[in-house]
């Protein structure tokens, strides 16, 4: 295995430093080393597989780059566009290269093929992404033969090692990257027999779902798969919906979706985890518990666009050059910002801090089913701001933090207030 | 001989991986006797041999008065299988030692010496050690039919025949079929009991040190909680009777039951995420005890029905067979001691087992989740032990057997083992199937 870099660690294997370590080489990663190398920053971008570039790499098919590079993309050749790009900058792109603990302050314990080692920055950005939940997270039953996966499995699979892993399987999953599994197949020659959605309505946007329609692929909305059947191979899904259960023949199955950050690194350090995104809690500059920790893209929050974790990456190294300089609020000054209400997923970022042309200007929202209501900022019961949101799950909800601000600034000193998403009772 | 193409592929897939003590067996059984002596064997080997242990103890946890009444009649047969240091807890010092302990433990029973294994390093460690003392491995070798021939026995196997002086019949879920090729019939009916587990990720495995055990019943042991060797917790297994001895399904129902289960007894468990689910088949027969059956004339022993301590027995059953054969074979000169790879973690004590990504060379980390480096990928799929099936590269690494179950490196894994394992990872072609895929025969 030949390094793109070799270890910064002295001969005996010591202590390394750098200004900033980027743990996560996907497009925050590399947006965010870009941008800090470019303003003469030492940056140091720990990937972990062999190559950079996230899971683009093994996206094979449009639109990737329009905000990046002002044309359209494939995904592996967006991603060697941005390595490019972070070469040329400066960045010292190490592979494989793996952070296997987060400690106080801003040091790593790595590992390379150099063995187990400490590096020590002044700032360090997290930006490890997100996995899709696997089957067993969906409790899905049955036995164990091979043609299960993730649309990421299935996707590196095909472009990756150049294999064909089913011919006729289920696709689960009604969000883009159920779409994206779909163009995977039709690249690799597979014929789904159909999709799979346990909603009502398919959660991608409508241009995507006309897709399966196109290539003559049935969608069954309000139906869970139960179980895999199949000794060696998958030989049938069974299906349920409205008490009925049925056996599809299929010889695969792609679990697609249900993001979740890759947040195995948070889970067990010190800096403090948002169990509703499952990622870190941050503050508007992507700062989280610990000073010396950021974060950008999709750790921050299941999920968004390459391009959003992209212009993520951007701002937060923004306000990280920011940190360096001595010049971003104290942590101290940001409001808490809690969820209220059974209907809200998430909200990011969960800090409100004073305002800055750096960082995160929007707060991103999500909820868990169709809802019509009135989403308003609160201080103990009193409405300091409020608008009306019909939103369905899945989708992106932003709200511009200055206007939250300004309402918060207006509403009194409180350090606690709550985002509120009410539904009229009906 | 192995009928499958890779060892461990049967009943020993699905383990609880614990060591146990032997203190709940029936008093006088074999079944005692070997636990016992198994135990203590591989306490004596695993240093040498690089084989795990976690020392967590097990509490025997009452919830009601009924249970509790039962305590000290289950501390006495403990006492009795030799387990002299199993003592009865209030249910104050229960609280005190499992903080997470839902409410309503009424009192327990501690069990110092119970532990956590790998059950599957331990396996490959004993038949890896005989290979390199001049065993052989016979693989997809399924009997057809055996002979008795003179002095010897004559086997017709999958792989080709076999002749054989002395023949250990070990066959598991087929235990009863296979005694019936060499005796008119089988004492003893295999019915396979299945036992399904959920596996917790590892921010769980924190909220208990010790095994968790309800008081067992005279079916089954009943629903536990416990770590794994690779810092994970699983809850389970499940007794449910079936007549398929090679089929293992997990169902939805059962597991959400495991989880709320769980959560009855560890509340923290709700909401900790589920990154595995998997079904076990035990061996069960009609009799309690191990069947064992031996024809000395002809050089036969059969072992069978060891439903559900054959891990931590297996060492003290095969010096029972060596007895019961008289064998007084002459041991090699020099014995080769293999030195397992370590897969272990313990979430109480990081650091304690040392993994191969901390030493250079690894080549880098592939299976994120459980730290599987390049370098123990390849030494797995070498060697006379080498994995055969991705099963077995699981078995033997742990590769893609963590929370993304694969999302992240099941293609690099598919680069990695081409050409070594079969069927290839991530390929639709069957097994011995041409490129081309027509077999017009």
């Amino acid at each position: 295995m030949i390094m793109a870099e070799s270890m910064p660690f002295g001969s005996e294997g010591g202590m390394g430093d750098c200004e900033v370590a980027v743990v996560g080489g996907g497009p925050a990663g590399l947006a965010a080393a870009t941008e800090l190398a470019r303003q003469g920053v030492d940056v140091l971008l720990l990937e972990r597989n062999a190559e950079a570039g996230g899971i683009p790499r093994h996206c094979g098919h449009p639109p990737f780059g329009m905000r990046e590079f002002g044309r359209v993309l494939r995904g592996p050749e967006y991603a060697r566009r941005l390595v490019a790009r972070a070469r040329e900058a400066g960045v010292r792109v190490m592979t494989p290269a793996s952070a296997v603990a987060l400690l106080p302050g801003g040091e790593l314990a790595v590992t390379s093929d150099a063995g187990a080692g400490r590096l020590r920055a002044r700032a360090v950005l997290l930006a490890t992404g997100v996995r899709e939940t696997t089957r067993a997270g969906r409790l899905i039953g049955g036995t164990k033969p091979a043609g299960v996966m993730n649309t990421g499995a299935l996707q590196g699979l095909v472009y990756l090692a150049g294999q064909v892993p089913f011919r006729r399987p289920v696709i689960l999953g009604s969000e883009l990257v159920s779409y994206s599994a779909l163009l995977t197949c039709r690249h690799a020659g597979i014929r789904p027999v159909a999709m799979v959605e346990p909603g009502a309505r398919p959660l991608a946007w409508r241009w995507s779902t006309l897709l399966p329609r196109v290539l003559g692929i049935p969608c069954h909305f309000d139906t869970r798969v139960e179980a895999v059947v199949g000794t060696n191979r998958v030989e049938a899904v069974v299906l349920h919906r409205a008490g009925r259960t049925w056996h599809q023949a299929a010889d695969g199955l792609v679990v697609s979706g249900g993001f979740t950050p890759e947040a195995s690194l948070l889970e067990s350090s010190h800096l403090v985890v948002d169990p509703a995104t499952g990622g870190p809690v941050v503050d508007a500059f992507g700062r989280c518990s610990d000073p010396a920790y950021f974060a950008a893209g999709n750790l921050l929050r299941p999920v968004e666009t390459a391009g959003w974790s992209w212009s993520e990456g951007r701002a937060v190294a923004r306000a990280m050059l920011q940190a360096l300089r001595g010049g971003l609020p104290d942590p101290a000054a940001a409001i808490d910002l809690l969820a209220q209400g059974e209907a809200l997923r998430y909200l990011m970022p969960q800090r409100l801090s004073p305002a800055s042309e750096a960082g995160l200007q929007a707060l991103q929202l999500r909820v868990r089913r169709p809802v019509s209501g009135t989403l308003s900022l609160q201080d103990a019961g009193r409405v300091l701001w409020q608008q009306r949101l019909a939103a369905l799950p899945e989708r992106r909800i932003v709200v511009p933090l200055a206007l939250l601000r300004r309402a918060a600034d207006a509403g009194g000193s409180s350090r606690v207030l709550r985002v509120c998403l009410d539904e009229p009772s009906t | 001989m192995e009928a499958a193409r890779e060892v461990l592929d049967g009943a020993s897939k699905g383990n609880s991986g614990i060591l146990h003590t032997g203190f709940d067996a029936p008093v006088g059984s074999l079944e005692a006797r070997c636990v016992v002596e198994g135990r203590e064997e591989y306490l004596a080997i695993r240093e040498s041999l690089g084989l795990p242990l976690l020392r967590t103890g097990a509490l025997v946890l009452a919830w009601d008065d009924e249970q509790a009444g039962r305590l000290p009649e289950l501390l006495a047969q403990a006492h009795a299988n030799g387990v002299l240091d199993a003592s009865l807890l209030s249910a104050t010092d229960a609280r005190a030692l499992e903080p997470g302990l839902a409410p309503g433990v009424c009192g327990a029973i501690r069990v110092p010496g119970e532990a956590v294994i790998d059950p599957w390093s331990a396996a490959h460690a004993y038949l890896l050690q005989a290979l390199l003392n001049g065993a052989s491995l016979w693989r997809e070798a399924p009997l057809r039919a055996a002979h008795h021939q003179g002095d010897g026995w004559l086997l017709d196997t999958g792989a080709g025949p076999l002749r054989a002086r002395m023949v250990v019949l070990c066959a598991g879920l087929h235990g009863d079929t296979v005694e019936r090729m060499f005796w008119p019939e089988a004492g003893f009916g295999i019915r396979p009991r299945k036992g399904q587990f959920v596996v917790y990720d590892a921010p769980a495995a924190r909220l208990a040190r010790h095994i968790l055990l309800p008081v067992p019943t005279a079916v089954t042991k009943g629903i536990v909680i416990c770590r794994t060797a690779w810092g994970k917790l699983i809850v389970g297994p499940t007794a449910e009777e079936q007549d398929s001895r090679t089929e293992a399904a997990t169902d939805p129902d059962t597991l959400r039951a495991l989880m709320r289960r769980g959560e009855r007894i560890l509340p923290g468990l709700a909401g900790q995420r589920v990154i595995a689910s998997y079904a076990g088949l035990r061996p069960a027969t009609e009799h309690k005890d191990y069947c064992l059956r031996l024809d000395a004339g002809r050089g036969l022993l059969s072992i069978a029905g060891i439903r559900s301590t054959g891990l931590s027995a297996a060492l003290g059953i095969a010096r029972h067979a060596a007895r019961l054969l008289g064998g007084e074979a002459t041991p090699p000169a020099t014995i080769v001691t293999p030195r397992m790879p370590c897969l272990a973690e313990d979430p109480d004590a990081p650091g304690e087992f040392s993994r191969d990504w901390v030493r250079p060379g690894h080549g880098g980390i592939v299976c994120h989740c459980e730290f599987v480096t390049r370098r123990e990928l390849a030494a797995a799929m070498e060697g006379p032990l080498a994995a055969a099936t991705l099963a077995g590269l699981k078995r033997r690494t742990r590769v893609t057997m963590g929370r993304c179950q694969g999302f992240n490196c099941l293609a690099e894994v598919a680069a990695l083992s081409a050409g070594r394992l079969d069927p290839p990872v991530g390929s639709a072609l069957r097994h011995g199937a041409a490129a081309s895929g027509h077999d017009h025969g």
